[in-house]
Parts: structure tokens; sequence; C-alpha cells
């Protein structure tokens, strides 16, 4: 292997590394979820807060953009510049659906009084799910530095190299996603 | 709302009014300061320091500025343990010492905070960088920009913590910082802040360290160089940086709800609202626990470089050493709980963690065997290096012992808290990472300056420190067996206690000669450089390829890479009585000098001091430079610079001619 | 990257079409209370770790790689970490809450369910 490939292969190494230390982190921002969860002092559980079909439309929105990046992924490997702009966009305003439902939510609750202020319990969900938010957020920053990038200049590869870091980051998110869907939200939606 | 209040946010003059005692460590610092900014204008330098130093990417370049930031932290975490001895042999009865009691609590805050943070991970990382890409036999490591930006980080942080010396003041709540006291009820002024944004900001940088060792390690060895060939330093590392990359974020996660607590009203650990207190001391301590180990895999490591070439012969028991470093880490992960047994967890847990404890003793009494069996039979050389090693295996066995002992759960509802406790780390810290990191830098101090450190002075040093520490610890040993608690700013008369803490005090002032030696020890050196100039690049007959470098090494380190086929590499060429054998002359490419690393670190100190003082449109500032500082650099195309084969070549001849 | 051959499109469209089977199941089974408590976690936990393993295959071919296989090592260690953090602090902090006496347990839950 020549040694910009390899160099290339190196990066891609690096940043699957520092997934491995993203997922320690939100693993810390679970355990104290877990162990806040019947923390409620008086207010609010997640059975009474979370509206299911909004959670439902954000997961399957989020789990349409991961599909998504798969196929801007392929169109990377295919070099074909156009499609991977295409699939980047579906990617980039799918994202941008499930923050907008994920932020209406948000303002709902600090609307109705339920802010992170109310109790352990609400300060753990919106650490846990704000933390997945913003790191949505800067997915969406970053496909959007790649987009003018991939624009201005092509299938590079040095643009090759970022996008397909980009597309682990953002599988790795909806993968996280997984474990928020079914921890906070399904299984705080059964405690009745 | 008032427009004061949106710029300043809290800070007023009350933040530089200090007790006296804070004002001298102020006008210290400062002096410190203007002395060095004096001298870059005297000597015309500012080109010269921006050029070779603030926008390399050298890793040889950032592991000496490392080494620097980390031993004037030394100098400052030292004069807090010099107050804290001084305090506590005087403050007794109707006398109360010099420090009032919230100043004694900033200081031994401080002083924990800095020497663990910027003093050991600072020489650590210092070595590391020094030394891992030689003895790869590599150019450079895996990620040099972000290897730039660790340590801007690292100093960045380092800054804060020392800009609330003078602006504010420091947190008061100890080195970790245990809510509710660090919570806002009970600590609403800014120096837990400090504290939270300090370590933060550094430990991001550790965390990105930790990605791009392992990486160089695991992916840019010389060409035949398998694991099993790795230098016992390299292997340490690799050990050391994988606990980084698990350990890190739990750190990061737990700092980061401290904070939320204390700025937006979150419960993660408050009294009431639902909080859980208990659960910080169980994560900081799930992370905090693997910290030590990190601290020490490397100073093992440099031991396990020392002790073979100082005694002549290999590394006994390799595969051994080998299943030990990583039996330690692995155990690291299982063991956290021993920090807080007396919390209230039931005896079936207490009983866990306390066995596991004991169990990870294991592969570091293997470890001390292989370098006493080493020893057996060599022609054992007791140069300086070789003395920190000695001062360490016995001091370091009696403060694991102690340990071991206070791994036992009842033992420790005795012990725990007290000067017994503070005893056995510092036993395990000064004696274990500290001689360790010392003992790196006389070892590896001619391959990086080109020549040795005074051996004389050196001697004295050690023995100052050995008998200093031994005189201002063990003491401590048996004023906790007697009762005495930690973090005590005044006790009573009638407890005895008094002659210990005085002793300790004077070995205090022994430890104090010590580092006087090592200051006067550079200084004679640097004088008589010349005089001591290595020639060879070899000079204590070394084992591993960094010694088959020039001293100081070219700046891509080898013209041609080596091969490292054969454990001890350099030595079995020289008992051979070859060469090295080396590739071909190839053109490489290089990572060019950046500002860009300092400006993230600046833009990071920037936003850390507004969100500490509620100046919240220069936090968004620093965050608005950051993200800019990243897009400018994912932006660049050009980051690198070739040197063509032809002139490698005969940079390599002149360089054997001259 | 070298996990070559895999990266196809039937990869992708396999595991978008059983993540999209599995999360419509998980919801279900929660939503309509079908299920007693522990057979409810623990066929969500199924569910979702079935997801789970999935998408890391589907998506992002772990286990694919050419040797050595340095991925898939730092994965497995990165599991064995959150596994201990999370149980273990989960048994610790049961542990801690339980051993307060009865008298304080029944005043913590209180305050803490309750909001004193």
């Amino acid at each position: 292997m020549n040694e910009a490939a390899e160099r290339d292969n190196r990066s891609i190494f690096g940043f699957w590394v520092y997934l491995m230390t993203d997922c320690v982190l939100f693993a810390s921002l679970f355990a104290t979820f877990a162990v806040l969860r019947n923390s409620i002092f008086g207010g609010p559980s997640g059975s009474q807060l979370f509206n299911m079909h909004y959670v439902l439309a954000e997961t399957l929105a989020l789990l349409t953009s991961s599909f998504t990046c798969g196929l801007m992924f392929l169109a990377v490997r295919a070099r074909d510049k156009k499609r991977v702009l295409m699939w980047l966009a579906v990617t980039f305003l799918l994202g941008l659906t499930f923050l907008s439902l994920e932020l209406s939510e948000f303002a709902r609750l600090v609307h109705d009084g339920d802010s992170w202020r109310r109790s352990g319990f609400l300060s753990g969900f919106f650490t846990l799910v704000g933390t997945h938010g913003l790191h949505i957020s800067v997915g969406l920053l970053w496909m959007s530095v790649m987009a003018a990038q991939t624009l201005r200049r092509g299938l590079t590869n040095n643009n090759v190299r970022k996008l397909t870091m980009l597309s682990l980051f953002w599988h790795f998110l909806d993968i996280i996603w997984i474990f928020i869907f079914t921890i906070v939200y399904l299984l705080g939606a059964a405690r009745l | 709302m008032s427009l004061r209040s949106d710029l300043l946010g809290r800070l007023n003059w009350q933040a530089f009014h200090h007790p006296w005692v804070t004002n001298v460590g102020v006008a210290s610092m400062t002096a410190g300061a203007i002395a060095v900014v004096a001298a870059l204008f005297y000597f015309k330098r500012w080109k010269w320091l921006w050029r070779e130093w603030l926008t390399s990417t050298d890793p040889k370049k950032i592991g000496v500025m490392y080494i620097v930031t980390a031993l004037v932290m030394l100098l400052r975490g030292g004069a807090d343990a010099v107050m804290l001895r001084a305090q506590q042999a005087t403050s007794v009865g109707v006398h109360h010492g010099f420090l009032s009691s919230s100043t004694f609590q900033q200081v031994f805050s401080a002083h924990g905070t800095i020497m663990i943070f910027f003093v050991a991970m600072g020489l650590m990382f210092g070595l590391i960088n020094l030394v891992v890409p030689l003895q790869l036999g590599t150019r450079d490591v895996a990620f040099p920009f972000l290897n730039a930006t660790s340590f801007w980080l690292y100093f960045a942080g380092g800054m804060l913590v020392n800009l609330s010396l003078a602006v504010g003041n420091f947190s008061a709540a100890g080195w970790l910082a245990y809510p509710p006291l660090s919570e806002l009820a009970y600590s609403p002024g800014v120096g837990v802040d400090y504290w939270i944004w300090g370590l933060q900001i550094a430990g991001v940088g550790s965390l990105l360290s930790g990605i791009n060792f392992s990486v160089t390690i695991l992916r840019m060895r010389a060409a035949g160089m398998s694991l099993m060939k790795l230098p016992m330093f390299c292997w340490s590392v690799l050990g050391a940086m994988s606990l980084v990359i698990f350990a890190f974020p739990i750190l990061t996660a737990t700092l980061a709800m401290l904070a939320l607590d204390r700025s937006l009203g979150m419960h993660f650990f408050t009294a009431s609202g639902g909080g859980n207190m208990m659960m910080y001391v169980n994560l900081i301590w799930a992370w905090g626990h693997p910290e030590v180990y990190i601290l020490i895999l490397p100073a093992f490591g440099v031991f396990s470089e020392i002790v073979p070439t100082f005694s002549g012969k290999p590394l006994f028991g390799y595969k051994s050493m080998v299943w030990a470093i990583w039996a330690i880490v692995l155990l690291s992960f299982s063991v956290w709980l021993h920090h807080f047994f007396t919390m209230g967890a039931g005896a079936d847990v207490n009983a866990f963690f306390g066995i596991m404890t004991m169990v990870i003793a294991i592969p570091t009494g293997v470890k001390i065997f292989n370098w006493l069996f080493t020893m057996y039979r060599g022609r054992v050389r007791f140069a300086t290096p070789m003395l920190w090693f000695l001062g360490f295996v016995f001091l370091f066995t009696v403060g694991g012992v102690a340990g071991v002992l206070m791994a036992v759960p009842p033992a420790d509802f005795q012990l725990h808290n007290s000067l017994f406790l503070v005893a056995h780390f510092h036993t395990m810290i000064v004696s274990g990472v500290l001689f360790g990191y010392l003992a790196g830098l006389t070892y590896w101090f001619p391959k990086i300056f080109g020549f040795k450190l005074n051996e004389r002075i050196g001697r004295y040093a050690f023995w100052c420190w050995a008998i200093g520490f031994s005189l201002a610890f063990i003491p401590l040993y048996v004023l906790g067996l007697m009762g005495a608690t930690r973090r005590l700013d005044h006790y009573n008369a009638n407890l005895g206690w008094q002659p210990l803490f005085i002793v300790a005090g004077i070995g205090v002032c022994f430890i104090a000669l010590g580092v006087a030696c090592q200051v006067l020890q550079l200084v004679v050196s640097i004088k008589n450089r010349h005089a001591n100039r290595d020639k060879t690049g070899d000079p204590w007959n070394g084992r591993t390829l960094e010694w088959a470098t020039s001293s100081p090494p070219p700046h891509f380190n080898f013209a041609r890479l080596p091969d490292g086929s054969q454990r001890d590499a350099w030595w079995a060429a020289k008992k051979a009585k070859t060469a090295v054998a080396y590739g071909p002359y190839e053109s490489i490419t290089l990572p060019k000098n950046t500002p860009l690393p300092l400006f993230i670190a600046a833009a990071a100190f920037a936003g850390g001091f507004g969100l500490i003082w509620h100046m919240y449109w220069l936090a968004a500032a620093g965050l608005l430079a950051l993200v800019t500082c990243l897009i400018v650099r994912t932006s660049a195309e050009d980051n690198d610079y070739r040197i063509p084969a032809a002139e490698l070549k005969k940079l390599e001849n002149a360089e054997q001619a001259g | 990257m070298n996990e070559g051959k895999s990266i196809n499109l039937r990869s992708y469209v396999f595991g978008f079409a059983a993540s999209l089977a599995l999360t419509f199941g998980a919801y279900a089974l929660a939503v309509r209370h079908s299920l007693t408590r522990r057979w409810l976690i623990a066929a969500l936990a199924v569910l979702a770790l079935t997801q789970f393993m999935v998408q890391l295959v589907a998506f992002l071919h772990l286990g694919r790689e050419t040797r050595p296989r340095w991925k898939l090592l730092v994965f497995g260690f990165m599991v064995g970490v959150v596994v201990i953090l999370v149980l273990g602090s989960l048994w610790i902090m049961y542990n801690l809450n339980y051993h307060m006496s009865l008298q304080q347990q029944y005043q913590y839950l209180n305050n803490q369910g309750d909001g004193i």
C-alpha cells in the first residue's frame, strides 16, 4: 500500500478509536441516567412526559438518514460526485428533521416547566439526549462543510477520507440512538 | 443586568484581593513570566520561539515543551507542599500557623490537582513524545497536528489553574472536588469552576494523545518490528494509552455533569432535587483508578529500559512483562470502589473490590521481580538513572504493601482518609511515577540535547530526594495509624503529633534541596555542555533504536528507516558488529509548522475563562474561534512538505563527516 | 478502508430493512403493554442488541476488515469497559442506596420520589 493510502487508513482507524471513546462518554451518561431514572422528585416521570408517536417519527428519520448516508458512502467509493452531493443533501435534511423534532420536544417540556432543573431524572434525560443532539448538530455542520468542499474541489483523496469518517460518525450516532430509544423512551414509557 | 455585568460577568476588583501568602505566589509567578519575556526581547528570540517551538509539529520539540511546563508546575505544586508541611508542623494548640483554613484548603486542592494533571501527566507525555517515535524506528507520530493540539490544550488548562492564583481563587474542594461541597450551594465562587475547566480542557488534550499514540504504536512500527519485538517502554505506553482512551471520557462526562449542576441548575449530584452525590464519587473513581495506572505504567516502562541497559543484560522475562502490563490494564477497571469502601456499600460489594485490589498487586510484583532478576549476574553500573530505580524498588515496595493492607475493607475503615492513606499514595506516585520520570529524563537527556547531565550533582539530587521523601512520609504512616486525619490545618497539643509533623517538615526541606540540586545540575551541565557532548549518539551503551541516531537526532529522526526485526535491535547490531539494517533512501513527507494548535488552545482558554466568570460573550467567542480554526484546518490542503531522497543522502553524509 | 468487497448496496438495504422491523417490533411491544415488565425488558433488550449488531455489521462493516483486526479489538475492549462501567455502577449504586438503614432508606426514597 502506498504511503498516502496508508496514512489515510491510519486516519480512519484513529477516527474509529475516537468513536470508541465517545461510546464510553455516552456510557457514563447512560449509567448516570439509569441511576437517576426514578429520581423524579415529585415531578413527572418519563411515561407522563413522552409522546411516543413523536419519538417513533424521530427514530425513523434518523434511521433513514443512516441508510441514505450509506448510499452516499457507496457513491463516494464509486467516485460519483453528483450522487454524493445528492445523498449528502438527503441525509442532511433527514438529520435536520430529527433535530427539529427533538428540539421542539425539548421546548415543549421546558415550556411546561419540566426542564432539566426539575429533578435528577430530567437532568439525566436532557443531558443524555441533549448530548446526542449536540453530536447530531456537529454532524450536520460537518456535512455542510463537506458539501462545500466537495463542490469546490471534487472527490479528492482528502475529501474521500473525510467523507468516510463522516459516514462512520453518522452511523455511530444512529447506533447510540438505538439505546436511547430503547432505554430512555420505550422503557420509560412502560414504567407505569 | 447592567452593561458592566454583561461585559465582565462576575469579575470585579475583589478577584484581585488575596491573603499575603497568595500575593507572594502571584508576585513570584509574575516575576518569572516577566523574566522570560524580558529574555526573549533581550536575546531577540521571538521569531525563533514562534518558528522553532510555538508552531512546531515535531514530537521532539513538543516533548521538550511538555517537560519544561511540567517542571515549572512542579515548582508551584512543590511550593504548595512546603506550605502544607510548614502549616502542619506549626499549627498546634494555641498556635494556628500562617495559613487561614480557607487558604489551606485551596493549597492542598491546588497541590493535588497540579501534581497529577500538570506535573505527572506532563512529564509522561513529554517522555512519550521524545522517545516513542525514535524507539519505533519511525519519523513522526500518527497525527502530528493533533499532537501539537494536545500539548497546547494541556498548556491552556495549566494556565487557567495558574491564573486562578492571581484572578479570583482556586477550588477548596480537594483535588477531586466531591459534591455537595463542590456544588453551587457550598462553593458559589469561581474556584471550582477554574478546577472544572482547567481539567476539562487539559483532559481533552490527554484523550487526543491517547488516540494518537495508540495508533502510532500499532500502525507505525519499523519494518519487521512485530509486537513481541517492541521495546518495553513502547509496550507500557500502549497499555497506558489504552487506559487513557477508555477512562478519560468518564472524566469528561463527570466534569460536564458537575458543570451542568453548577451552571444550569441541574440535579445530578446536588443534595436535593433528586441528585445522588455518591454517583459522582463512583464515576470520578471509575476514571481515577485507571488514571493512576496511566501514570505508573510508562514509569515502569522507563525502568524496563534502564535496568537492562545498566545491567548489560536483556530484560528478564520479556513475555511475562508484557502480560503483566495487560493484566494491570484489564484489572485497573475492576478495583475502583476501593477508593470509597466506607461510603456504605455492603460486604459483598466491598469484598469483591477488595479481592480484585489484592489481585492487581500481583502483576506489579511480577515486574519488580523481573527487574531484580535482570540485575542478577549482570555487570551493574550505578549511574544516576539506576540510583533512581533502586530508590524506587525500596520505597515503592513499602508503599505497595501499605496499599495491600488497605485493600482489606475492615482495615480500610480505620485507615481511609487518614495520613496513612496520604503516605501510601505519595509513596506510589513519588517513588514510582516521579522517580521513574526523573530517571527517564536523566537517561534520555543526552539523546535530546546532545550532552550528558552532570553525574555528581545528579547523585546528590537523588539522595536528597530519597532521604527527604522518607523523612517526609514515614512519620505520616505513623500518624495515620495513630488516628490523624488528612487535610487538617490544626490539631490539639495533647495528641503528641507535632514532633512527627516536624520531622515531616524537615523531610520536605531535603526534597527542596534535591530540587535545588536538580536546578544546579541543569545550570552546570549547560555550562559544560561542550565538554560533555555526546559524540556517538549512544552514551549509555543502550539497546534500542533511539540510540542508533545522532544526539540530537535530525528533524526527521532517520534518513533511512531502520529494520526492527530483532528485539533490542541496536544491541543486536552492536553485538554482531554490523550497522543496523536500513531501508533505501526515499523522499519523505513531513508536516509543516502551523499556528492553529496554539490558536485552538487560546480559544479554549478564553472560552473557559468566559464560562468561569460568566462572561458569556467571551465563552461564545472562544467557541466560535475554536470551530473556525477547525474549519480552516479541514479546508487546508497544503499541510506537508517533502524532502527528496538526494537531499537526505547529502544531509546524512555531511553529518557523518562532521 | 480495508473491508473491500463487503461494502455493497445489499448490505445497507438489509441493514435498513432489518432495523426498521426491529424498531417497529420494539415500539409495538412497549406501547401495547402486552408483556409483563420483566419480559418486556428482556424483549426490548434482545431487540435493541440485535439491531445494534445488525447496524454494526451492515452499516459499519465491523468484523469484515482484513487482518490484523484492530478495529474489532478496540471495539471489543470498549464493550468490556462499557459493560463494567454501566453494570458495575448500577450494582454499586443500588447497593449503596440499599444499605442505608430502613428508616433512612424509606425517607430517601420518599424524598427522591415525592420531592421534599
